[in-house]
């Protein structure tokens, strides 16, 4: 058996500002599954199956009793373990209507995501105390793996300054988008350098937001509103140090990528749209080097050569990404949200033509360090 | 061996039993890594339970403390204290003799001349009861 | 399409101790994962599903790269959502072997499950409107324990005779932290702690954990040990809503049902309940919103007790979390008592020829938002 085709998603609402001070995590959720319900045609009273890292206190604002709650936490690759978690719930006749949120205030908490350091004096001993003393940041956590992909395959600061600027030409298209004006690979070089090799523009921004999304059975999604988008496929992994071991540049898309693709039945020159997590551009480097799009080594020339625009060999993040568009800490449910937009037909301004399949890969945590890879298929038919 | 004169305003770990030597051994000059017999492996951060096999009877063993640049970063910013006032240092991985990588920062050189594949040694950084092992280039 | 018999827990492990300053978290993890295997005779490489609140953390530890994660934060009631996460997960096909673990040096890191750690501002929703009044865990319990008196003519012996009832269990268990006999006497003669309730109303402190290991049905068939079936699951959450909540109305009102209609059994089959006991008022709640009694009957029942090995339903058989042990999180040694009593390995405190069980745990706070998730589980399918 397999989850492959048993749900689908029907409903989905990114919520639109970036900087909201007015609102709060559960109010933007609240708001958000209220208005993913109506763009499924569905109702409060249908949902039976929570997946929030809000857990009960998400269930307590909206007053609902679920009877399947999933809180599982990977930072930001979450959602994609979420419509795993909710395919295998659905399949398994646990619940039939899933409500998979998300919402963050980080901007106007002011929240420091990628170097703020580590602000407590003693950390737990088990990872951090062999990591904190050091004064690792998030952004020198991912340009270690930037580091090292260098040096074993060549690739330039000029390459990752590519996924940057191909990223913008998405982003001028997205009303909502943070940063719409035109870059180039010399503005990318130019900017600061946080943590070297990465600057400034190879980072994603802070923003608040968050969204929501529904999820049911293949069955029910048929007589519902829009279009239902199947999920064909879905693959969990964390990667991690091991025992001091492991080989930088290869992370969890690797391993989550082989079980979604084998699961959909898809092949790799079938997908219309890749999102891939964009929290730097070394993340969009690395995913598409181990989800098997090219081989390790060859993604820099293949994003130096546009591949990655809306005319490219494999167009990725065509709403801008978090490099662009909005990064409120965890941006795996935006990835979800374009993916359906796209495959829809909804993504004015910037849509592929005829979209049928599109892969989502969300990555959560340290890149070289302990993180997470969900990768999900999804699909037009079934 | 660095010293801190000012009071350590860095993030230090829990100094529990299970990984205390790591963080102590410095204080006599010995780089302690965990070794698991039955396997017959060296293992990075250090358990009381083997990765491996599971089983609870680990040893620390003392390591060459020599090792070569697997990556680094250098950190320009770092808003949190302590870290604010060292920028720009060096974080980087280390890949001991022992065959396991440890995080650090490359000190006592320039940030500028650190390069993956660099010969480094480890030297150490009081901070409060603990020695936190750091690296620098080898003395050649 | 539904989970019933599908999977089995087919090895279990509980740290024995109740004290161990030398341990961690995650050490505690890995030592029961491997008892638990062994105990299943399956290796660490054929694990490919983890459930723990320690997701890639234990992970790391372990060196290990599972196919599905589950680190779904449910409060002590967790290990039964889990346990009907994995349930789904073996059945849709994402997983064949999944490992559910917890550990906690509750004790030993000196923290104090019974105060209120919260100081300073906190977040609005919730806390903002409670936190400011002072409710400690106890007195979160204690508000139903009153709501309950008030309502039923639940009085205090009642409540101490789960306490009488689960320590008489206790006594049978050596690992247990407390295992001299008590009268309803000692417990209402023990310290008020937050009125209506006592301190042996109260479950104790202690570190430990343990592992235990689902697999599909199939392959559970070729193991060591006779499997133990989940034939039915359900989870619930319940909150106050929005301000109307019956404080005697629990989760397990409504966790029960769905697992109950899944396993296609009814109250009379039960051979033994495990029902998380972090306060007598806990265990009273349980059962009757379980639906072995009516509301407001569960005082009467214990008081004859029922919940004693020749009782109408034995019930918390290891003695507890008022007695054995509780370090945080109970939900999970549930699990570990009921397949004990299952596979007739419960030396001293054996029930006769046991076919079924349930375990309930609940997690957070009674009067408050919490979970209530329920697992049964059988000897056949
Ligand atoms: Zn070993």
């Amino acid at each position: 058996m397999s989850i492959r085709g048993k749900a689908a998603i029907v409903g989905i609402h990114e919520y639109e500002s970036r900087f909201d001070p007015q609102a709060s995590e559960l109010s933007i959720q609240a708001d958000s599954i209220s208005r993913a319900l109506d763009d499924a045609g569905l109702t409060k009273d249908d949902v039976d199956a929570m997946y929030s890292h809000s857990g009960f206190l998400l269930a307590e604002y909206l007053n609902i009793f679920p009877d399947n709650i999933d809180t599982t936490q990977v930072g930001g690759g979450s959602y994609e373990f979420h419509i795993a978690h909710a395919a295998a719930a659905i399949a398994a006749g646990q619940c039939e209507v899933a409500v998979i949120s998300y919402g963050s205030t980080a901007r106007t908490a002011q929240r420091a995501i990628g170097t703020g350091g580590t602000a407590t004096r003693r950390v737990p001993f088990h990872p951090e105390g062999f990591e904190a003393p050091y004064g690792t940041t998030t952004v020198g956590i991912y340009g270690l793996v930037a580091r090292r992909h260098m040096h074993e395959f060549g690739t330039t600061s000029e390459q990752l300054a590519a996924i940057s600027v191909s990223t913008r030409q998405h982003a001028m298209t997205n009303p909502f988008a943070v940063m719409r004006d035109e870059i180039t690979v010399a503005d990318v070089i130019n900017s600061r350098v946080v943590s070297d090799p990465l600057h400034l523009l190879d980072c994603c921004l802070v923003t608040d937001g968050g969204g929501a999304f529904v999820m049911t059975s293949a069955e029910r999604a048929k007589s519902l509103k829009k279009k239902p988008v199947f999920v064909l496929g879905a693959g969990q992994a964390v990667a991690h140090p091991g025992m001091g071991t492991r080989d930088l540049t290869t992370i969890a898309a690797a391993q989550s990528s082989k079980k979604a693709f084998a699961e959909s039945g898809v092949k790799h020159k079938d997908v219309d749209l890749l999102m891939a997590y964009d929290s730097f551009t070394i993340t969009v480097l690395t995913t598409i080097e181990n989800l098997g799009f090219v081989k390790k080594g060859e993604g820099g020339p293949f994003v130096a050569e546009g591949n990655l625009t809306l005319k490219g060999k494999l167009p990725t993040n065509t709403d801008g990404g978090g490099l662009s568009s909005n990064h409120p800490g965890q941006r795996g449910i935006f990835l979800v949200f374009e993916s359906v937009r796209q495959l829809r037909g909804e993504r004015d301004g910037n849509q592929i033509k005829n979209a049928k399949v599109a892969v989502a890969h969300g990555t959560g945590g340290g890149l070289s360090v302990r993180h997470s890879g969900g990768t999900v298929v999804l699909s037009t038919e079934v | 061996m660095a010293t801190e004169q000012q009071p350590y305003r860095k993030p230090l770990p829990e100094l529990h039993p299970e990984i205390a030597p790591y963080y102590t051994g410095g204080l006599r000059a010995e780089l302690m890594i965990k070794f698991c017999p039955n396997c017959n492996i060296s293992f990075h951060y250090p358990r009381t339970v083997c990765p491996e096999c599971l089983k609870s009877d680990t040893v620390w063993r003392r390591a060459s403390g020599k090792g070569t640049v697997y990556s680094y970063t250098i950190t320009y910013q770092n808003l949190s204290p302590g870290f604010r006032e060292e920028v720009p240092y060096v974080l980087a991985l280390v890949d001991l003799a022992e065959g396991v990588r440890v995080m650090t920062n490359i000190i006592d050189c320039d940030p500028k001349d650190v390069s993956v594949g660099m010969p480094v040694e480890v030297t150490w950084e009081r901070a409060e009861e603990l020695a936190i092992p750091k690296f620098r280039p080898q003395k050649s | 399409m539904s989970v019933r018999g599908v999977a089995a827990v087919v090895g279990i492990h509980e740290y024995e101790s109740r004290f161990d300053p030398q341990a961690s978290e995650l050490s505690i993890e890995a030592e029961s994962a491997r008892r638990a295997l062994d105990d299943a005779g399956l290796e660490k490489s054929d694990v490919d599903a983890l459930y723990s609140h320690h997701g890639w953390n234990l992970a790391e530890y372990m060196n290990m790269f599972p196919d599905v994660i589950d680190t779904t934060q449910m409060g002590g009631g967790s290990y039964e959502f889990f346990a009907a996460h994995a349930a789904a997960a073996i059945a849709a096909g994402q997983c064949e072997v999944a490992l559910v673990t917890y550990g906690s040096t509750g004790r030993s890191g000196g923290r104090a499950v019974e105060r209120n750690p919260i100081r300073g501002r906190v977040p609005a929703l919730p806390d903002g409107f409670e936190e400011p009044y002072g409710p400690t865990t106890l007195g979160r319990y204690a508000l139903v324990a009153r709501r309950h008196m008030h309502e039923f003519g639940t009085t205090s012996e009642q409540l101490a005779a789960i306490s009488v009832s689960t320590r008489k269990h206790a006594s049978t268990n050596p690992f247990a932290v407390f295992r001299d006999p008590i009268t309803v006497d000692d417990v209402l003669n023990s310290r008020m702690v937050s009125d209506p309730l006592h301190l042996l109303d109260c479950c104790i402190v202690s570190d430990g954990g343990g592992a235990f290991i689902i697999t599909s049905a199939a392959r559970a068939k070729d193991l060591k040990k006779k499997p133990v079936y989940i034939l039915g699951t359900g989870q619930a959450v319940a909150h106050p809503g929005i301000g109307n909540r019956d404080l005697t109305t629990i989760a397990a009102g409504q966790s029960h049902k769905h697992a109950f209609e899944e396993a296609g059994v009814t109250h009379k089959d039960i051979d033994l309940l495990m029902a998380y006991d972090s306060f007598t008022i806990t265990v009273l709640t349980t059962i009757e919103n379980l639906g072995f009694v009516k509301k407001g009957e569960g005082g009467a029942f214990v008081e004859t007790g029922a919940l004693d090995l020749d009782g109408k339903l034995p019930t918390n058989t290891d003695g507890g979390g008022l007695s054995s042990n509780h370090p945080g999180q109970r939900g999970i040694f549930l699990i570990f008592e009921s397949v004990r009593q299952l596979r007739g390995e419960r030396e001293g405190n054996q029930l006769k020829d046991p076919k079924l069980a349930l375990a309930h745990g609940t997690g957070g706070s009674l009067s408050t938002r919490h979970s209530g998730g329920t697992i049964i589980l059988s000897t056949e399918v």
